[in-house]
């Protein structure tokens, strides 16, 4: 048996929840006051993701950096490789958001797009 | 003297959607004015996603939040002025402009909304000891320089604050590749949002440390080291608690001041609590037509709660201008008490509000299983549970037009946190 | 071959330098920091002293009080931010009155005119003096002084005039030579070693005074460090006191005092504690709470919530407590200009012809037909109609751009303060001498802004462009690479 202990964000209470696993199995889930903190912590200790932003450098626009993201959520554990495919790389202006700025970061299938604009330099 | 019936001073999020308001509303003649190069105010180094659940149902970053509502001035054909300061502006709403290429200028305005937002608290305010090398930042200093110059200010970092904005940059610095050794809070609570603590330093290790201070800033070029210390009941640090840090960063995210110069020159009363403007129910301040919104009224949590009240003072700017603001109408004033620290509104006109009015607020404590009780005079009105409150986030509680017509001679409504 | 080497461009050195420059002689400022005013000079009360407190007979009473009946024209040659907002000491409750008469005497005796006033006198004056006030000695010349620009505009002045300065540049050793003196300099900045020949040398080296005068001299000196800490409150709180509000001494201590400055702000300070090392501008707990409560022995409800920043400085105090301006007895054509801690400030145009006096007469140096005496600062729009302001932004669009909403100051200005005699090459150069940062937000907003001109200008790269030079970079690497 296996307890992790997590902290839910579903709302300021932030109640301290413990999930028991077994074998990879989720056997209880204790500490959440409302149904919120069950699924999160569900969710949290089999498939934890994030929606990673960062910047990348953009050549010949009105602005040095684009600020871009993960077009949808990505195992928390590749936030650090996503992050490291995009060094290095710079994109000409100019960039709109939704420009897709890395197919496939990090092996995890899913794209890194523009999440801001940057015009062109005049 | 150019004219203009609506004036509106920033073009951050809280301009944009009064722009856009006051434009459906029917203002033909708007102008806003940015001191910055583009649109979209501090919107444009908050990077981070988390924006816009409210408004859009969808999670956007700052950027992609603010371009929506630009988007939406341009589609109106709004005129703005961009990398252009107001530099005044006088209670006969009177606004000096500057900038390159028209110089020094005059405009006048029919009504005035201010949404300046606010700025940070510096290192002084505070009172920390230690030298003054460089190193020091206000997190938002960093945010900029690294989200928008894509230079980092540090490599080993100590953040002094958990406001939302120290939290969001812990975890941009890291993924940056500097180290962030910890976050130290003065208060036993945190003062940002829960989430952004379990994916801002929980993901990343990053210890947080509630009731400490910094008590020394080493180094004489460029910070060396830092030390925090616990913190007792007075705030006061408690000696032998004492922990050093070598760093070559502090970032302080110590709280958020709305920027009040051009309210205070405009002769606007101002809120000693919240530092903004004391507004009535239609976002008007003391000052004939002019209106405030956005954090430049007071510090919000979410922008989607800015946009909605930005939306509001454009309405209400746009009635004013058209001759339907009664700013006569029989008022009520709100009082915050027991852990309410302020309203927004500070008053009430029962006869201008339509159906319903929502009441803004923070707490001054973090109360767990506690309500928000509203009171007409002696009488309770309404009484809601809440688990819990913070500081660090926004409450609200919603007054319609048919309870306060049903109180013709109301003198005072009360709003208070009780034990449940 | 130099004629005079001065050690130590503070006001101090700054002064004796422009005194210097009227006459035909080749004058070289040598100075540690990468600019002008970086030790006490930059931290300290701003304060134009009436004279009235120091030893009848000392030489802190005869510079004191020359210095300030000079200060006007300096003020107006140099452009220099100066105000006579007269100073008052307050006596409280539990202390003799007869201390505030002790002063006048002294006042009387250094030809300071005062006049010891009721509490009922003073509250017309300064409504906000403390409850326990219960009269106080008013000296109608005390003022107060920009010490950036005080500092700076001598530096400028003299540079205008021919002097030289080398900023960065630490001075190792001094030795005897044929002619003169033999002086081992490091450029800190090139990390090359260099000697320079001078046939004198002025020993203005603040707390390190001491250091440089024992290299040459068997009558030995012995320079404290004498920390004060202070805080400034912002332009909102500048109207509190319009006068210097001093307390007279306890046995606790000198007490604190309260002041407007020249820029509208309120400063609260300092204390005074001896310190070991030299550089220990370090700002403590216990210094600033006491600032803080000390305060409000003479002034009441001093806004302490618009408090933006804190400092700290040394006082040069030499043992035996007076100002040293004079040849060194055995080291002829060695002068100091040591020990110049409170008054030094005021003093500093009167310390400035006295020394350069004494190199004057050892050289035998005869006057320039030439020497100008005007320096403009950086250009002030803000002062300007909106005429003149709109036709200046025509001229040049960079007076348009505001950088530092706090202070309101122009891109112009900033540029100005970079490509002028000894111009800024930092955010604190900047700072100094604009005004930019200086603000309610202390360089939040504009400290990006600042750097990105700094690196266009002078020009340098974004990783040189420190906050007070050497070691004091802003940057160190770009996004995914540090």
């Amino acid at each position: 048996m296996e307890k992790r202990e997590l902290t839910c964000i579903g709302c300021p209470l932030g109640c301290g929840i413990t999930v028991t696993l077994d074998g990879g199995k989720i056997v209880d889930v204790t500490g959440n006051t409302c149904e919120k903190g069950d699924i999160y912590a569900r969710k949290e200790v089999t498939n934890p993701t994030r929606i990673v932003t960062t910047t990348v450098r953009v050549s010949g626009g009105q602005a040095p950096m684009i600020n871009v993201k993960t077009k949808s959520d990505i195992p928390k554990s590749k936030i650090f490789e996503c992050v490291a495919a995009l060094k290095g790389v710079t994109v000409p202006a100019p960039v709109k958001i939704g420009d897709v700025i890395l197919k496939d970061a990090a092996g995890t299938g899913v794209d890194i797009v523009a999440a801001g604009n940057v015009e062109k330099l005049a | 003297m150019k004219t203009y019936d609506l004036i509106i001073i920033g073009g951050g999020p809280a301009g944009l959607a009064a722009a856009v308001s006051a434009r459906d509303s029917g203002i033909e003649s708007i102008l806003i004015l940015e001191r910055d190069k583009n649109l979209g105010g501090i919107l444009n180094q908050c990077i981070h996603n988390g924006f816009g659940l409210h408004t859009f149902k969808e999670e956007l970053t700052g950027p992609e939040y603010a371009a929506r509502f630009i988007e939406q001035v341009k589609e109106r054909g709004i005129e703005y002025k961009l990398n252009t300061m107001v530099m005044d502006i006088t209670p006969e709403k009177v606004v000096t402009v500057m900038n390159r290429e028209d110089g020094l200028q005059q405009l006048q305005a029919k009504a005035i909304i201010l949404a300046m937002g606010c700025r940070e608290r510096p290192r002084g305010a505070l009172n920390i000891p230690g030298y003054r090398p460089a190193g020091i930042y206000s997190a938002g200093t960093a945010q900029r320089l690294v989200n928008m110059e894509g230079v980092m200010p540090g490599k080993e970092v100590v953040i002094l604050g958990s406001g939302d904005i120290g939290l969001i940059m812990a975890r941009r610095m890291t993924l940056e590749g500097a180290k962030v050794k910890v976050v130290a809070e003065l208060m036993p609570y945190s003062g940002g949002l829960k989430r952004n603590i379990v994916q801002c330093l929980d993901d990343f290790g990053i210890p947080l440390k509630l009731s400490h201070t910094v008590v020394d800033i080493e180094g004489k070029n460029r910070v060396e080291a830092v030390t925090i210390a616990e913190v007792g009941p007075d705030r006061k640090p408690i000696p032998g608690t004492e922990e050093r840090y070598t760093c070559d960063t502090l970032l302080l995210s110590v709280g958020l001041i709305p920027e009040n110069e051009l309210s205070r020159s405009a002769g606007v009363e101002l809120s000693p609590v919240t530092s903004g403007p004391v507004v009535n129910d239609g976002l008007e301040t003391n000052v004939d037509g002019i209106f405030a919104c956005g954090n430049v009224l007071h510090v919000h949590d979410l922008v989607d709660f800015v946009s909605q009240e930005a939306a509001a003072a454009g309405r209400n700017a746009a009635k004013y201008i058209q001759g339907a603001f009664d700013q006569n109408a029989r008022r009520v004033r709100i009082c915050a008490e027991g852990g309410v620290r302020y309203t927004v509104p500070s008053y009430v006109r029962p006869s201008e509000i339509g159906d319903m009015l929502t009441v803004r607020f923070r707490v001054g404590d973090v109360y767990k299983n506690h309500a928000i009780a509203v009171y007409f005079d002696d009488q309770q009105i309404s009484r809601r549970s809440r688990k819990v409150m913070a500081p660090g986030e926004m409450e609200q509680v919603i007054l319609t037009g048919k309870q306060l017509s049903q109180y013709p001679d109301l003198q005072k409504i009360t709003i208070r946190i009780e034990e449940a | 071959m130099f004629d005079t080497v001065i050690i130590g461009a503070g006001v101090t050195g700054s002064a004796i330098a422009r005194e210097l420059s009227r006459y035909q002689a080749r004058i070289l400022v040598v100075e540690r920091e990468e600019d002008v005013c970086c030790g006490t000079s930059k931290a300290n009360s701003a304060i134009v002293h009436a004279g009235f407190d120091a030893e009848p007979g000392s030489l802190k009473a005869e510079m004191n009080v020359k210095g300030n009946r000079m200060m006007d024209q300096i003020a107006q040659e140099l452009d220099v931010p100066f105000k006579r907002n007269g100073s008052i000491v307050v006596c409280t409750k539990d202390q003799d009155p007869a201390g505030l008469e002790k002063l006048a005497e002294r006042g009387r005796a250094n030809g300071v005119p005062t006049q010891i006033l009721s509490r009922e006198a003073l509250l017309e004056k300064e409504p906000n003096l403390a409850d326990d006030v219960t009269c106080g000695l008013f000296a109608p010349t005390g003022g107060i002084v920009c010490p950036f620009e005080l500092t700076m505009g001598f530096a400028e002045n003299a540079v205008m005039n021919g002097a030289q300065f080398s900023l960065n540049t630490q001075v190792r050793s001094i030795e005897k030579s044929e002619n003169g003196w033999r002086l081992t300099v490091y450029h800190r900045d090139t990390q090359q070693e260099e000697t320079i020949e001078t046939k004198t040398v002025v020993n203005a080296a603040g707390v390190y005074a001491d250091e440089f005068n024992n290299m040459v001299s068997a009558h030995k000196m012995h320079i404290t460090a004498r920390k004060g800490e202070y805080i400034l409150l912002d332009k909102t709180a500048g109207k509190h006191v319009s006068s210097t509000i001093f307390q007279l001494p306890t046995a606790m201590g000198k007490g604190v005092l309260v002041t407007p400055t020249v820029h509208g702000n309120l400063l609260v300070g300092p204390t005074a504690v001896d310190v070991d090392d030299k550089e220990a501008v370090n700002t403590t707990p216990a210094g600033l709470e006491a600032v803080q409560t000390v305060s409000a022995r003479s002034v009441r409800n001093v806004p302490l919530r618009q408090v933006i920043t804190s400092f700290a400085g040394l006082r040069a105090h030499e043992d035996g407590d007076d100002f040293i301006i004079a040849q060194a007895q055995d080291a002829p054509g060695f002068v100091n200009a040591a020990g110049i801690e409170s008054p030094g400030l005021s003093s500093a145009p009167a310390i400035g012809v006295r020394a350069a006096q004494i190199i004057r007469d050892i050289l035998h140096l005869t006057l320039k037909d030439n020497f100008n005496p005007i320096r403009k600062a950086v250009l002030r729009p803000s002062s300007l109609s909106l005429e003149e302001r709109n036709e200046l932004i025509r001229r040049n669009p960079a007076y348009g751009n505001i950088i530092c909403r706090c202070e309101m100051i122009t891109e112009g200005e900033i540029m100005d303060a970079i490509h002028r005699p000894l111009g800024a090459r930092s955010l604190d150069g900047v700072k100094r001498r604009t005004r930019a940062g200086m603000g309610r937000c202390q360089a939040g907003f504009c400290t990006p802004r600042t750097m990105e001109i700094l690196e266009r200008e002078v020009p340098m790269s974004v990783f040189e462009v420190g906050k007070n030079g050497i070691g004091s970079n802003l940057v160190v690497g770009i996004n995914k690479e540090v």
